[in-house]
């Protein structure tokens, strides 16, 4: 059963010097409970595949099954329905709710799906991070470190079944990053979640079971036992979108 | 010349970005609410300018409550002047066996001397000017007296003693162009016709004016002689301080609406300064840009005030247009106060309207884009390094000048304007206090409440600055209706209620002494009992202590009125059961035919008339003095018969008295009042009922004019609650990302921001019922002494006005925020 899988995935953009194809075919089959890292250059469309798996943005051409539902078949509500509580997110900036305090941001997926006591699995996933003496703390009043880290246990309370990173630790310092991924492939372990994470940084991606490579396009296997490597030529090379 | 060019395509830029819009529109409300007023006040202004000499019908007047004395006509005539003759008071008309109370006007040949009258044959027919009179024997009528007692020409009609025949319909006469509160139809007659409806004697109620036209130097040789020989109570008028009541009347309206159309132009202005904040922030960058590529501060800033220039120009003149529009609704409302057709505005209000548009706009929005000129060139390199004060010291001080300068213009009064600001100032800062205590209350909610509710209620406290501004604003608009329509018509129907069912409403006026007995029979008959007539002698205060009053000698406009006209004196044996004695004492039966008085002790306080004081009155060519030897104090609401000055029985007796006396009548009597007037014909009835309603009917123009300039209060808190929507809207799209990201529905979003916006319309709804329930009460209790009655009403409105109104618009403002992929807008912020 594969939690992710793209066939033939393609995203072109329109822009004054013609269309740019930032993925051209690309196909990938992720199994539930599998790590796995996409790495590639600056402007490689590694986060425009991580939107495009996640279904934050619609592909050209191609299809997205995620856990099993095609994502061509539903409108932005449908998605957005199938991601609540089953999809955790983590981002390079953070992205925290500047009104909400870190228990209400942490609280914020498991109201969404209507899960009983979100405060308290709010307030132990927190605790899990750390952050017990940050509750009631705004965004704004914590560290780069700490805020990634409410969002770690964000994307966590829901106990998704997949986690998609882009970047988690591009905006923290060596120790705070450290401390961050050690917690995400944790908590990983303890909820067997999927996890794909794109980054820049080979030392993230090491943690990692598979690691996949997207240049010009094209997205290829180069795990220990690599498996598929796609082929696809871009027509125009593309900027980071 | 380059940045003309420059501002201009900057400009173009902005507005297509629709950065501007908001801008714009808050500008347009501003100055379409002040030209809406400007005009309508410019041409009641110019009509009043344009008919000066025709509104006195003549280039000078003598008016008195006195007949004129006839030397004053032959000087004139010896002088080569004109002169004619008026004498006007309010009469009851017999006819078709109605009554109807009408202001009776005859006047002699040659009148007017200025101006023409009009007449028609047929009501609201076509007009031609006439340099007649009504020839002896005819009356001519006023349309509506015409078409409400069911006559036309030709028909007769019984005035006092005398029947007369309609001739013609009065369809405009000049000395009543631009009347306020015409409240009674006219009747003109011929001077020659009075003495025979026996309805003027001695001691009635009527003006009598000479008339006086002709070349200037022989005018003003007459008014030089004739100052010194005015009898008291005669005052002289020339087309220059013709109507003074008129003038002030419409002096005060223009401040009233004015100030209205001001509290929309303060609101418009708290809009412009939070949509030019945002503006300054998002052209920090480029500013930051051409700083590096070599502009001055002196050039960004030029630029950008340029640009704000030329939005002003244009966003005022569409202002102007929109209040030119405006103001034609505003002529239909108030057309009840302004019987002429009005001339069309000039362009002055066109002027002051672009005036106040670049004040506004200067004001409100030149703080907030100065901050472009502290932005350093190393923004480009660290963005981080770019972050500007907000000078929000400066943005409340230009404003509060602005608000002051503008209030000034409108009052044209220093102690006013000060006071009023004095005022707003604590307004606004009670109603902040209670807006900022509501939203942090807010806090607490969240705790128990669903996503949709944390996230719309965080929403608000997050913002709470913002949330604030936008509460008041809306606050204000609303509160100010809720006042007009619901505290106005609590007020009128508390008062109504207050009143005894048997309240008189019926006055008889004009008894003379030898009717006395007859019309005493006549009610005893006809069983109106309690109808008791009082003696009324009129006279003029000369001296208070043996110190002359005059008019100039008070600056109480109350105190002015009261010593420019007669009073009428009365004497009684006994105090009437309505008044109570609060100092001195009455007098004894001893005491009867001395000279003592009883004041009322309003008047005693308006005029500063203490106990003991020594009262000079002239009554009838011959003066009188008289004690005050107690005070009164009168329940005016009683709607009886009561004098602010009596004397003891036996004092008066020899000066011309006229009798009066007010009674209940039945629905079902009205019949009962045409007998007495065909026994008695010379008296004058007065249906209090039927001058009620024409008042309220006046009140409600007057009001349904307020509500509408107010509306455009409203439509200024529109615009704050856009600016503000605006001014959110990065944060709001970048919520919405997320919170699709993480799976939350179209539904939930909206419902969110439905939670957001409700709360603070239910928050602006609850400011505006709590500041009308304030309101109304210090107005019950401190004007009006009456007892305030809590109006659920009022809340229930203020609730769902704000609650509706706020949480349709504020959805409608932000549903652009679901339009784009989540993924897009994410990247765009992170």
């Amino acid at each position: 059963m594969y939690m992710v899988q793209a066939q033939k995935l393609c995203k072109r953009v329109v822009s004054p010097e013609g269309t740019l194809t930032l993925l051209d075919a690309v196909d990938l089959q992720i199994a539930a409970g599998e790590t796995c890292a996409i790495v590639g250059a600056s402007g490689s469309g590694k986060s425009t595949l991580l939107g495009l798996l996640a279904g934050l943005d619609v592909p050209s051409s191609g299809r997205v099954l995620l856990d099993g539902v095609d994502l061509g078949t539903l409108d932005e509500d449908g998605r957005a329905r199938l991601r609540a509580g089953r999809v955790g997110f983590v981002f390079q900036s953070f992205q925290l709710l500047p009104a909400l305090t870190a228990l209400e941001n942490v609280m914020l997926p498991l109201e969404l799906v209507g899960r009983p006591a979100p405060g308290r699995t709010a307030r132990e996933v927190l605790a899990r991070v750390g952050l017990t003496e940050r509750l009631r703390h705004y965004p704004n009043q914590l560290s780069g470190g700490e805020q990634q880290r409410v969002a770690i246990a964000r994307a966590f309370a829901s106990s998704p079944k997949i986690l998609f990173a882009d970047e988690p630790t591009g905006n923290l310092d060596r120790a705070s990053g450290e401390r961050v991924i050690e917690l995400m492939f944790s908590l990983n372990r303890e909820h067997a979640t999927t996890i794909l994470l794109v980054t820049h940084d080979q030392a993230v991606a090491a943690h990692c079971r598979r690691f996949l490579r997207l240049a010009d396009g094209r997205l290829r296997d180069e795990s220990a036992d690599g498996q598929n490597g796609l082929i696809g030529m871009p027509e125009v090379a593309g900027e980071d979108i | 010349m380059r940045i003309f060019r420059l501002s201009l395509l900057g400009l173009l830029r902005d507005w297509r970005a629709g950065e501007l819009r908001v801008l714009a529109l808050a500008l347009v409300i501003a100055v379409a609410s002040t030209t809406a007023v400007g005009f309508f006040t410019n041409r009641v202004n110019q009509l009043m300018e344009r008919q000066a000499s025709t509104l006195l019908g003549a280039d000078l007047a003598v008016i008195s409550s006195d007949p004129v004395n006839p030397l004053f006509s032959t000087r004139a005539r010896n002088l080569g002047l004109e002169t004619a003759e008026t004498i006007s008071f309010p009469s009851v008309v017999l006819a078709n066996g109605k009554t109807e109370l009408m202001e009776v006007k005859s006047v002699s040949a040659g009148y007017p001397l200025r101006g023409v009258l009009r007449v028609s044959h047929v009501p609201y027919g076509t007009e031609s000017p006439t340099r007649a009179i009504p020839v002896r024997g005819t009356v001519w009528l006023g349309p509506h007296a015409i078409s409400r007692l069911g006559l036309r020409a030709g028909d007769r009609i019984r005035l006092g003693s005398s029947v007369l025949t309609i001739a013609e319909i009065l369809s405009y006469e000049p000395d009543r162009g631009g009347d306020l509160f015409s409240i009674a139809p006219r009747l003109l007659m011929n001077l020659k016709d009075l003495s025979a409806t026996g309805l003027i004697g001695p001691g009635s109620r009527a003006t009598y004016r000479l008339l006086i036209a002709g070349p200037a130097p022989a005018l003003a040789k007459f008014q030089r002689w004739i100052r010194p020989h005015l009898q008291p109570g005669a005052r002289l008028e020339n087309v220059r301080d013709a109507r003074p009541q008129l003038r002030e009347a419409l002096d005060r309206a223009r401040k009233f609406l004015g100030l209205a159309a001001l509290v929309s132009v303060l609101l418009a202005g708290v809009a412009i300064a939070t949509a030019t904040r945002r503006y300054a922030a998002r052209h920090l960058d480029s500013t930051a840009v051409m700083r590096c590529f070599g502009a001055t501060q002196g050039f960004v800033v030029s630029l950008h005030v340029l640009q704000m220039l030329w939005l002003g120009l244009g966003a005022s003149l569409a202002g102007c247009a929109v209040g030119y529009l405006a103001q034609q609704v505003l002529v239909r409302l108030l057309s009840v106060l302004v019987a002429a057709s009005l001339p069309p505005p000039s362009w002055l209000p066109v002027v002051t309207g672009l005036l106040t548009g670049l004040v506004v706009l200067l004001g409100f929005a030149l703080p907030p884009m100065l901050r472009l000129r502290d932005v350093s060139p190393v923004r480009v390199l660290r963005r981080d390094l770019g972050q500007l004060p907000a000078r929000t010291g400066m943005v409340y001080l230009a404003a509060l000048a602005v608000g002051a300068a503008l209030m000034l213009w409108q009052t044209r009064d220093l102690r006013l304007t000060l006071y009023l600001l004095a005022v707003t100032a604590a307004a606004l800062v009670g109603l902040g206090a209670v807006a900022f205590g509501l939203v942090r209350l807010l806090k607490l909610l969240r705790v128990h409440s669903g996503v949709s509710w944390h996230l719309g209620l965080a929403g608000i406290a997050r913002r709470a600055g913002a949330s604030v501004v936008q509460v008041v604003a809306f606050g204000v608009g609303i509160m100010l209706l809720l006042l007009l329509s619901l505290v106005r018509s609590d007020l009128l129907s508390t008062w109504q209620h207050s009143l005894p069912p048997d309240i008189p409403d019926q006055f008889v006026i004009n008894v003379q002494p030898g009717q006395v007995a007859a019309l005493r029979r006549f009610f005893v008959d006809n069983g109106l009992k309690g109808a008791v007539l009082y003696p009324m002698v009129r006279g003029r205060l000369l001296a208070i202590n043996g110190r002359p009053v005059h008019a100039s000698s008070y600056s109480d406009i109350r105190a002015r009125h009261l010593v420019e006209r007669d009073f009428n004196l009365s004497w009684a044996a006994r105090p009437q059961r309505d008044n109570r004695i609060v100092a001195g004492r009455w007098w004894t039966d001893e005491q009867y035919g001395k000279p003592l008085a009883s004041v009322e002790q309003g008047l005693a306080k308006t005029l500063g008339i203490k106990l003991g004081d020594e009262l000079e009155y002239r009554i009838a060519d011959r003066d009188i003095s008289v004690r005050v030897e107690s005070l009164r104090r009168v329940e005016w609401d009683s709607f009886r018969v009561n004098f602010f000055v009596v004397t003891p029985p036996g004092l008066l007796n020899g000066y011309p008295a006229t009798y009066i006396t007010s009674f209940h009548l039945a629905a079902d009597r009205h019949g009962l009042m045409e007998r007495m007037m065909q026994r008695f014909p010379n008296l004058t009835v007065i249906d209090v009922q039927a001058l009620m309603a024409q008042v309220r009917s006046i009140m409600h123009r007057v009001n349904l004019s307020l509500e509408y300039v107010f509306m455009f209060t409203l439509l200024a808190g529109l615009t704050v609650l856009y600016a503000a929507v605006q001014a959110t809207q990065d944060e709001r799209k970048r919520e919405a990302a997320l919170m699709r990201a993480m799976g939350a529905t179209t539904r939930q979003l909206m419902k969110s921001l439905a939670v957001e916006f409700t709360v603070l319309g239910l928050i602006a709804g609850f400011l505006a019922a709590l500041g009308a329930t304030v309101s109304g009460y210090l107005i019950a209790l401190q004007l009006f002494h009456l007892r305030y009655h809590f109006d659920p009403r009022l809340w229930i409105a203020g609730l769902a006005v704000g609650g509706i109104g706020v949480g349709f618009f504020g959805v409608w403002g932000t549903r652009f925020v679901f339009t784009r992929p989540p993924l897009e807008t994410l990247r765009e912020f992170s």
